[in-house]
């Protein structure tokens, strides 16, 4: 077993259990910070499949983003005064042995399956390349994602708005 | 055993269904938008993975940002919803609303 493989468990299991917790944690707050772990986790992995600044933005905007917002949304739906920020689960038993059941179906598909895999030389960095494309191939889906941004941000804004009494 | 395609896959079903498993059970609106983000990030790792194993190039790192971009917008929009729900019914516990107006 190589360095490489240990650096894998390592990172699928931080990324696994994390996870455990955020889907049972029965506070919310704990949850937030433990999908941190899960985002570094999988930035992790990227990282092993040779994705560097696909990590670097899985970083910078899931952590930097999405968990703050998130974390924003938990304190502003959850009074302050009554500290009580505890969340239940339902119907827990039916869907574990519902997803319990997809889970195992969804792996023995994986496992039957013969994928194709056959690797290739990774490029010691792929930022350059990841632009050429943007800027070639893939630049009308990047400015329909501008506009999408700025649509979400104004609709947002607009839906999240305090009306005027 | 090296470590293939299939690792990563094992990986991203485990999160799959953690993340399904979350929306499912969870009655708090905000910790049902974490289950989503969970699925978003194991449908990464599959994207980012085949584009490792398949010799495709590296596109499928490109479709993973796209995704990135994507649950940032709705995560956006998401909350902004979550906040109206609030005003309207004082909590966000989803098997609690059941009517779309007051």
């Amino acid at each position: 077993m190589g360095l490489y493989d240990i650096i894998f468990y390592l990172f699928a299991i931080i990324t696994i259990a994390s996870a455990v917790v955020v889907v049972n944690s029965k506070n919310i707050v704990h949850a937030a910070f433990s999908m941190l772990l899960t985002f570094f986790g999988v930035s992790g992995i990227y990282v092993l499949l040779g994705a560097d600044f696909l990590a670097v933005v899985q970083i910078m905007v899931y952590v930097g983003g999405i968990l703050i917002l998130l974390l924003f949304g938990v304190m502003l739906t959850n009074k302050i005064v009554s500290v009580d920020i505890r969340s239940g689960s339902i119907q827990v038993i039916p869907a574990i042995i519902a997803l319990g059941a997809f889970a195992a179906i969804l792996f023995s598909i994986m496992t039957s399956t013969n994928w194709k895999s056959e690797s290739f030389e990774i490029p010691t960095t792929t930022s350059v390349e990841l632009g050429n494309l943007l800027m070639s191939q893939y630049v009308l889906i990047f400015e329909l994602l501008a506009i999408l941004l700025l649509v979400a941000m104004i609709g947002a804004a607009s839906i999240a708005r305090r009306d005027k009494e | 055993m090296e470590v293939g395609l299939n690792h990563f896959l094992t990986v991203s079903v485990a999160l799959f269904s953690l993340g399904l498993y979350g929306v499912v059970t969870r009655k708090n609106a905000v910790m049902v938008l974490m289950g989503v983000e969970l699925i978003l990030n194991s449908a990464n790792i599959n994207f980012v993975a085949f584009s490792r194993f398949g010799n495709f190039g590296i596109d499928g790192q490109l479709y993973a940002l796209f995704v990135i971009i994507l649950a940032a917008a709705e995560a956006a929009i998401a909350l902004a919803i979550v906040l109206n729900i609030y005003k309207t019914f004082v909590n966000v516990n989803i098997d609690e609303i059941n009517n779309l107006k007051e």
